[in-house]
């Protein structure tokens, strides 16, 4: 789970890193009065959303008067800014940072994250800061110091300062520089983040460490034990589509095609995306149903594929374990009865009690298309998508 | 032979009470594996589906026997139930539970590498669906009665995708030794690796098939090793070649985050390994036979 700027401010600020003097805006008028409240005569006006990239896509803007604040605010606020990381759709702007100007004399890249192989925390930095550091890993590795950090013992204070002296820090600020990173990696560990990113960390002319920017992501495991955390999810930056599946225990991933799918399991879900693309078609989506799932589990499921309104045909492919294809197969026609269906339905069904299940769909009576194999699932999904577009195209 | 479980192996299983516990007990039992007991803390001296219930692991191994154990222990509690099980001396443990905390698994991890190598608990999961040696042992949740015993080694980190290739293979007539998940999760017990190098042992194993996923350097690491040190073939299937860039597909750990882990890279590099690519899901099972007919 993503968190804004501010928040992640906000939450290492508690830990001992200095950050600059900043207020939350919802409106042009709040950022005004924020400006007033800082003082100074510069302020970075910065868009809150999940995303990193965000100066590139104008979300940061510099002002020198108070005019400039409003104006930039007005510009930003409800605006949907498209970075690299967001994806064409882009994420919406609903609330402002408003941040005090400061002088920078050394910007420093600095992050702590979890190395999946080598599984533990590895703390990264360099001295080449504000930079996109994926690109810098590529064209100059050296510029990158990775230490790992040993879980029984924890972050150690010699490679706080090791890491330090490798950012080309001056002496006169190693102790705070020491004090920042391990109250970084306090809040990475009391917190269940996965990942913290300052990019960039600045030195200012009077010598001082200020995180300019923050990023944390969360494990969404550990929730359970970090209520605080939970509460700073903010709705308005997910997949719609995503939030409602994931409120009914569901797990939604929203995609640009047009064919809306209904799996059990991830690993599945991934299969059958790829066939569906080797077929030359395009998944709208899929939703996991998970294990288990009972009739009424499956229309719910049902019902969320379909809400989007861009599926021209929906496949159901389960490969039933803990689940049963008689239970699948009375959920989908339940469903099917309720909802007025307006796309082709192809149905594949394998695995445990599955005459049970394809009895279910033939006795039934509705037009469902029924499939015996992966392959053939996909490829009839495709073939009727392709006459559903076929059909709209002559009907414009 | 297989590996990791056969028909002699002493499970117990932890979680053993709950309704989630019960239920796949009670199918491992009707599958044929040795379910010898349970564990659940405080209702130790009790009888469940006619097996003695322990509090706690230790003393479950010590009136047992019990070499294995598999975990439905929920997700706040389950690190500290695998820790629990490899002090105890169990050698090899399956957790089948999904969302425990990622520093959670990298205490585990820590944990069991202060174990001599020999003396050290064999983990696969967690969120898999469990190991099979189909006729002999379930250890897991699958549905036992898809798979057909025979030479294919099996290891994968989606359980119905798992499925899928068993299924195919046994419309071909083609059994499998042993099937492993080891789960989608981004830190594991056991990598692909770790399961090729036990397939190459095992004198019954004559292929293998790896199906892997998106995100992480697993499956190409495990290429690597395979050149080196594999006498046998192995077939490999990397699902998402249509997922994009840093959306999580579903599983915890199947999200591309850096260089190297879409599925067409991984693919190129497998194939440059000396890995038999299967092209799409649906062909493992034709790979494989076409693998076999050629030894």
């Amino acid at each position: 789970m993503d968190i804004h700027e501010y928040q992640a401010k906000e939450i290492l600020s508690g830990y001992g890193v200095k950050i600059a003097e900043g207020g939350l805006a919802y409106s042009p008028e709040d950022a005004v009065q924020r400006a007033r409240e800082i003082g100074g005569h510069v302020w970075a006006v910065k868009a809150q959303i999940h995303s990193g990239a965000r100066g590139k896509a104008g979300g940061i803007k510099i002002c020198k008067t108070h005019d400039e604040v409003e104006a930039a605010a007005e510009a930003l606020l409800g605006k949907r800014l498209v970075t690299h990381q967001t994806g064409p759709a882009g994420k919406v702007c609903n609330r402002l940072y408003i941040e005090a100007g400061t002088d920078i004399a050394k910007e420093i890249y600095f992050c702590f994250l979890v190395d999946r192989c080598a599984e533990r925390i590895v703390m990264v930095g360099s001295a080449q800061g504000g930079m996109d550091i994926e690109e810098l890993a590529v064209t100059n590795p050296e510029a990158i110091t990775k230490i790992y950090i040993e879980p029984a013992v924890g972050l150690q204070d010699y490679q706080a300062r090791e890491m330090a002296f490798a950012l080309g820090l001056d002496a006169e600020i190693i102790s705070h520089a020491v004090k920042t990173i391990k109250g970084c990696y306090r809040a990475l560990r009391d917190l269940d983040a996965n990942m913290l990113e300052i990019n960039p960390l600045v030195v200012t002319h009077s010598n001082e460490l200020v995180a300019l920017d923050a990023k944390m992501g969360f494990d969404e495991n550990a929730l359970f034990r970090q209520l605080k955390i939970s509460e700073l999810r903010d709705k308005t930056q997910e997949d719609p589509r995503e939030t409602a599946a994931a409120d009914r225990g569901l797990s939604y991933v929203g995609l640009d095609g047009d064919i809306g799918c209904m799996i059990n399991g991830a690993g599945l879900a991934m299969a059958t995306m790829d066939m569906i693309k080797l077929a030359g078609g395009e998944p709208a989506n899929f939703l996991d149903v998970g294990g288990g799932a009972s009739a009424e589990r499956t229309e719910k499921a049902f019902r969320l594929v379909l809400a989007d309104k861009n599926v021209k045909a929906m496949l159901v492919n389960i490969f039933a374990g803990i689940n049963r294809c008689d239970w699948i197969a009375e959920g989908v026609v339940q469903a099917v009865r309720k909802i007025d269906l307006q796309v082709p339905l192809i149905v594949r069904l394998s695995g445990t009690n599955v005459e049970e299940g394809q009895r279910i769909i033939r006795e039934s009576g509705l037009p469902i298309i029924t499939a015996e194999t992966l392959a053939e699932a996909a490829e009839k999904a495709v073939h009727a998508r392709n006459e559903v577009a076929a059909r709209l195209s002559t009907a414009a | 032979m297989a590996i990791l479980i056969n028909e002699t192996t002493r499970i117990i299983v932890q979680g053993f009470t709950g309704k989630i516990g019960s239920f796949h007990a009670q199918d491992m039992i009707n599958y044929g594996s040795k379910v010898v007991g349970g564990v659940t803390p405080g209702k130790g001296g009790q009888t469940h589906l006619g097996l003695p219930v322990f509090n706690t692991v230790k003393e479950a191994v010590e009136q047992t026997g019990a070499e294995a154990s598999i975990v439905f222990v929920p997700p706040a509690f389950a690190a500290d139930s695998i820790m629990e099980a490899a002090d105890a001396g169990i050698k090899y443990c399956v957790s089948i539970t999904d969302g425990i905390p990622t520093q959670d698994m990298m205490t585990v991890k820590n944990f069991l590498r202060r174990f001599p190598i020999g003396q050290r608990m064999v983990l696969t999961g967690p969120n898999c669906a469990g190991t099979i040696s189909p006729g002999r042992s379930m250890l897991g949740i699958m549905p036992g009665h898809i798979y057909m015993q025979g030479n294919v080694g099996i290891v994968g980190r989606s359980g119905t995708l798992g499925y899928e290739a068993a299924d195919q293979l046994k419309r071909l007539g083609i059994g499998i030794s042993t099937s492993v998940g080891i789960g989608g999760d981004p830190i594991n017990g056991s990598s692909h690796r770790d399961i090729l190098e036990k397939f190459e042992q095992d004198p019954e194993t004559k292929v293998v098939v790896m199906i892997g996923e998106i995100g992480g350097p697993q499956e190409v690491e495990a290429g690597l090793w395979a050149k080196e040190n594999m006498s046998k073939p192995v077939i490999a299937y990397i699902a998402g070649l249509t997922a994009p860039e840093g959306r999580r597909m579903g599983h915890a750990g199947a999200i591309i985050s850096s260089a190297g882990e879409s599925a067409a890279e991984k693919v190129a590099m497998l194939k440059e390994l000396g890995v038999v690519i299967s092209p799409t899901p649906a062909a493992m099972g034709q790979t494989v036979a076409e693998v076999l007919a050629k030894m």
